[in-house]
């Protein structure tokens, strides 16, 4: 019977002797320092009134540092491939939650806004 | 590379992993003191090496296994705080003046310190982990007795932000919970239906308000605004108390790896334990990461 087979390679970095890749000090201290100057980026961008572009830029920074996270302090970069299709099904199935519901929301605004005029 | 097939093993052989020698310090297999469904505990082995389990072909792929069960759980969680962001979708669409006026009670530099605190908790768990898989049993203490100091600095920030808005009667319900702390004895207006009311410190909400919005406002206005607060305080309560609970909970799981680090439970052939509450604490790390910027900084 076969070994268990990884779909991906471990990296060049990774011993063999451990039984899950060792994720280096440099990246994680990199990752870290990305995710606080992101952070500061966010708060900073907030300041300026871009519109509805002020809620798209802290969403995609939010999810980038989101990414980094899932990437390299979750170890999805390294691991078996499996683990990043799970999560990544975790989140289709989330978007398609708020797709649908955020449809309908759009689709009542004129019967909404309305009534809050009717009863204003 | 050859593997003999588990099926075949013969019994009284000891089990091995391909490419190690039969261990001495394990009772044969036809031992009383082994079954072939309960191997030796830790503490009994007196080492950090995890039993393979006979559904497994290797320790490896039974530390990917729970990993992926761990995913798998994790995706429940996501679906769960999904929920609550949905809510938060749909309010915001239909209902923007209640953000607007919402986020003025919430503390930018205070929720910004959190995110940092719970950004740096997640690297000492992620450097835990690492320490777990090299066998640095006291950088392993170490670094995840700093992961809890850092989720308890997250837990007294959240801790001082909710007294501040329970001191200004900011809590929707908020009657209602201090009559079951007072006995009932509290209860001036009388009915149910009065105690249920939000009344806030008008004072401190009119403070906060009128350098955004027009001055003037009729009392009618006023009292709309004041219902939109309420709408926004139960949604910030929802959102933040919920990821709260998910930090506390971590805490203390967090506590019982340090307990078993401290016994040198864990090691290069055993940390999937660290490992799996390092995706836990990673998620929980996540979820703040969208909670901050939709709930403080709208500006």
């Amino acid at each position: 019977m076969q070994q268990a087979s990884h779909p991906t390679t471990p990296p060049s970095d990774c011993p063999e002797t451990t039984l899950a890749h060792v994720v280096p000090v440099r990246v994680l201290l990199s990752v870290f320092a990305a995710l606080v100057v992101l952070t500061v980026v966010t708060v900073s961008v907030s300041y300026f009134n871009l519109g509805a572009l002020n809620l798209l830029v802290a969403l995609g920074v939010a999810t980038t540092k989101a990414t980094l996270v899932a990437l390299y302090f979750m170890h999805l970069r390294y691991d078996n491939a499996l683990h990043a299709v799970i999560f990544l099904i975790g989140v289709a199935f989330l978007a398609l939650f708020l797709v649908i519901t955020m449809l309908d929301t759009i689709q009542y605004q004129p019967d909404v806004q309305s009534y809050q005029q009717g009863i204003r | 590379m050859t593997q003999r097939d588990p099926s075949q093993r013969k019994s009284g052989e000891p089990r091995v992993e391909s490419g190690e020698p039969p261990r001495s310090d394990l009772p044969a297999r036809d031992s009383p003191l082994t079954t072939r469904h309960s191997p030796l505990r830790a503490a009994d082995r007196g080492d950090d090496s995890a039993p393979l389990a006979h559904h497994f072909a290797s320790l490896r792929q039974q530390s990917d296994a729970a990993r992926l069960g761990m995913w798998i759980f994790l995706v429940t969680e996501i679906l769960f705080f999904g929920g609550l962001f949905c809510v938060y979708a749909v309010y915001r669409a239909n209902r923007p003046e209640v953000f607007v006026d919402g986020h003025h009670f919430l503390s930018t530099p205070l929720g910004a310190g959190n995110t940092v605190v719970l950004i740096a908790s997640s690297l000492t768990m992620a450097l835990a982990v690492r320490s777990a898989q090299l066998g640095r049993r006291a950088a392993l203490v170490g670094l995840l007795g700093v992961t809890l100091l850092c989720g308890l600095a997250f837990l007294t920030v959240k801790a001082v932000e909710y007294k501040q808005k329970w001191d200004h009667r900011l809590v929707p319900g908020q009657a209602r919970i201090a009559s079951w702390f007072s006995g009932g004895a509290a209860s001036p207006q009388g009915s149910a239906a009065a105690r249920d009311q939000f009344r806030p410190d008008l004072q401190y909400v009119k403070e906060h308000l009128e350098p955004a919005g027009p001055g003037n406002l009729t009392e009618a206005q006023w009292a709309r605004r004041v219902d939109n607060l309420r709408s926004f305080m139960g949604i910030y309560f929802a959102l933040t108390a919920l990821h709260a609970l998910h930090v506390l909970i971590g805490l203390g799981v967090i506590g019982w790896l340090l307990v078993g680090a401290s016994r040198g439970r864990f090691g290069p052939r055993r940390f999937t334990p660290v490992d799996l509450v390092g995706l836990y604490w990673h998620l929980v790390d996540m979820i703040w990461i969208y909670l901050f910027p939709l709930l403080y900084l709208i500006h």
